[in-house]
């Protein structure tokens, strides 16, 4: 009872990296709480699938396996949720903030009539006392998200309302392997007595799914890098902060031209459009084309040479030095800050 | 039997254009500090009920918003665009609602309009939670199709629907009543027509009446469609333990600023102490986790 619960979205028999980034979350908030996590995984043919899920520290897997479960189906899901969560008494759940999640997890929420905080970036424990009654409270859920168009930075809490119902959008949370060889139980969820008719009222006729590719887009960290990386190697950096960020790498024209990285990656005019909360522009001069594509990133470091480099201008942070220098630093830095 | 759609519409601020003064000490929104305008995923919702309207006989267009008077502005520039009538729940009483409260209050209109088709924007620019569809639907309960991209096909009680995913499409069918969420892939909403600008250039909600100098009662007895019906918690019979901010479990527990105009850049040095406070500092500010 009171524990954390993550739906574990699946796709073609796979858990969805966002899924696996809130199972990490969800570990360390149980950590912090002395509570279970407990994942959430509805679908069809999901034999083995727990494989995928345990290394992240799961406690016990709800299973709804049918035919009738897979691709997802807003009314089953929601109706399987429901009971499960009026049973278990959730403390906390979290849903990946994709088409699935943020079609699910209103749903659930307006059902039990509990709180929800869309696309949080960061959630974290904290007390808080009511102004009013003077009641106080522990260990609330502070979800943390933009909002206004990215114009302010809200911290809402659900005082009273349980569970505390939060989605977070995919490469916001590190995804990290608890301990690969922890081992939960398995709960299978009688199916046939909740599954009827009207629950069946939407039905799938086509459906097209693309594999997952990169995707800087929708990424909220991106580490990008110019001709003044120098290298394939010295990218290879790049790549590695961004994995440890949970970003993607990003790139500007003239290192796609030199052949650096491939054009799926190039920001800018006639690359990609972003606004990640931090860009960090490596070896980036910042012509016009360029900062087109990433100037309304909520953030920019630069990490250049050259301190008149144009794109210092529109930076937040400016590093002047060497690329193959400051990154492995900022790796060493992040690494010993990072909690 | 005449086949009913009610779109769903709020009013906006403008988060293109945020001053100063947007944000209440209470963390709620100033949203008389802003330019108002009408929700963009809102108006592709529109859209989609126009287009149905173009190919299917007897469709009725009722637009619904939420919020202060003044948002009949945008019930009637949806009339010019070709919404047939228009409804306004206001109530000081709504104030500081969350989406589950403000669900709850549009579920009890729509309730009372008994549409069969009920069709919103996938989420608003301000919140961007994408919520308030899914909910009235819950509440309301009746199934949800969201993200849809277009309708394809319509009968009296079933519709075949394109839904845009993240990393593909989906073509679903579903029953009626039922509603649906359009994402912003979908059409544009076609521009005022200039009749319908005659037409309900004089429409008007009953508080906005008593604000008019002109007498409008003549006009208002010949010309009924001029009318915009104001709804109230009394009118919805509404609980208010539901509403406003005792009916919304989210609280907000504080606001940060994101400043926006860019200060002089932080210069720093490749040192390790420079580097280290930099790491400290964008993890303590959550940019990163």
């Amino acid at each position: 009872m009171n524990n954390i619960f993550v739906y574990c979205e699946i796709e073609d028999g796979h858990v969805a990296e966002v899924s696996l980034e809130l199972l990490t979350k969800g570990r360390k908030l149980a950590n912090e709480i002395d509570r279970k996590l407990e994942a959430i995984v509805i679908g069809h043919n999901l034999k083995g699938i727990e494989k995928q899920i345990f290394p992240y520290g799961v406690d016990v897997i709800h299973m709804a396996d049918n035919s009738r479960l897979y691709p997802y189906l807003t009314l089953p899901h929601t109706e399987i949720i429901v009971n499960l969560f009026k049973q278990e008494q959730p403390e906390i759940a979290l849903f990946g903030a994709t088409s699935v999640g943020r079609d699910l997890a209103p749903r659930v929420a307006s059902s039990l009539k509990c709180g929800l905080t869309a696309d949080c970036t960061s959630l974290v424990f904290g007390d808080h006392t009511e102004n009013k009654t003077g009641k106080e409270y522990k260990n609330l859920l502070y979800q943390i998200r933009p909002a206004f168009g990215g114009n302010i930075i809200a911290t809402i809490i659900n005082p009273d309302t349980r569970p505390q119902m939060a989605t977070v959008r995919e490469g916001v949370m590190k995804k990290e392997i608890f301990n690969a060889t922890y081992h939960g139980e398995i709960k299978q969820i009688n199916v046939d007595t909740i599954l009827n008719e009207s629950l069946m009222a939407v039905e799938i006729i086509e459906r097209h799914i693309e594999k997952q590719k990169v995707n800087i887009k929708n990424s909220q960290i991106i580490v990008s890098g110019g001709y003044g990386v120098g290298s394939k190697d010295n990218f290879d950096l790049l790549f590695e902060l961004a994995d440890l960020l949970g970003g993607e790498v990003g790139a500007s024209r003239a290192a796609v031209d030199a052949g650096f990285v491939d054009h799926a990656r190039q920001v800018g005019q006639t690359g990609i459009t972003v606004r990640p909360k931090l860009y960090i522009a490596c070896g980036i001069s910042g012509a016009v084309q360029h900062t087109a594509g990433m100037n309304e990133s909520a953030k920019i470091i630069s990490i250049n040479n050259d301190p008149k480099a144009p794109i210092n201008q529109i930076a937040d942070y400016v590093i002047i030095g060497n690329v193959e220098d400051i990154i492995p630093k900022m790796i060493k830095f992040y690494k010993q800050n990072s909690k | 039997m005449s086949f009913r759609i009610v779109v769903l519409a709020k009013q906006v601020p403008d988060t293109r254009n945020v001053g100063k003064d947007a944000m209440k000490a209470d963390g709620t929104v100033n949203r008389s500090a802003l330019p108002a305008i009408f929700n963009p995923e809102d108006l592709h919702a529109l859209e989609q009920a126009l287009r149905i309207k173009d190919r299917k006989d007897d469709v009725e267009i009722i637009i619904l918003t939420m919020g202060p008077p003044r948002a009949a502005e945008i019930i009637r520039e949806a009339m010019y665009r070709g919404a047939d009538s228009g409804y306004l729940i206001t109530d000081r009483k709504f104030a500081g609602s969350d989406t589950l409260a403000t669900s709850y209050a549009i579920s009890l209109a729509v309730k009372k309009l008994q549409p069969h088709l009920v069709i919103a924007g996938r989420q608003a620019i301000d919140g961007d939670t994408a919520q308030v569809g899914p909910q009235v639907a819950e509440k309301l309960n009746i199934p949800q199709v969201t993200y849809c991209e277009e309708v394809l096909e319509i009968n009296q009680d079933e519709l075949i629907i394109k839904r845009r995913l993240e990393r593909g499409v989906e073509v679903v069918k579903g029953k009626t009543p039922l509603l649906i969420t359009v994402h912003s892939s979908a059409p544009a909403c076609r521009p005022r027509h200039a009749k319908l600008l005659m037409k309900f250039k004089h429409a008007r909600t009953v508080s906005e009446l008593q604000e008019e100098t002109k007498d409008y009662t003549e006009m208002m007895t010949n010309k009924p469609y001029l009318r915009i019906e104001e709804w109230s918690v009394a009118d919805l019979d509404a609980d208010v333990q539901y509403l406003g901010l005792s009916g919304s479990p989210t609280k907000v527990k504080k606001i940060e600023n994101v400043v926006l105009a860019r200060k002089d850049s932080v210069e720093l040095t490749p040192s390790d102490k420079d580097i280290d406070f930099l790491m400290k500092e964008l993890i303590d500010s959550h940019v990163i986790g």
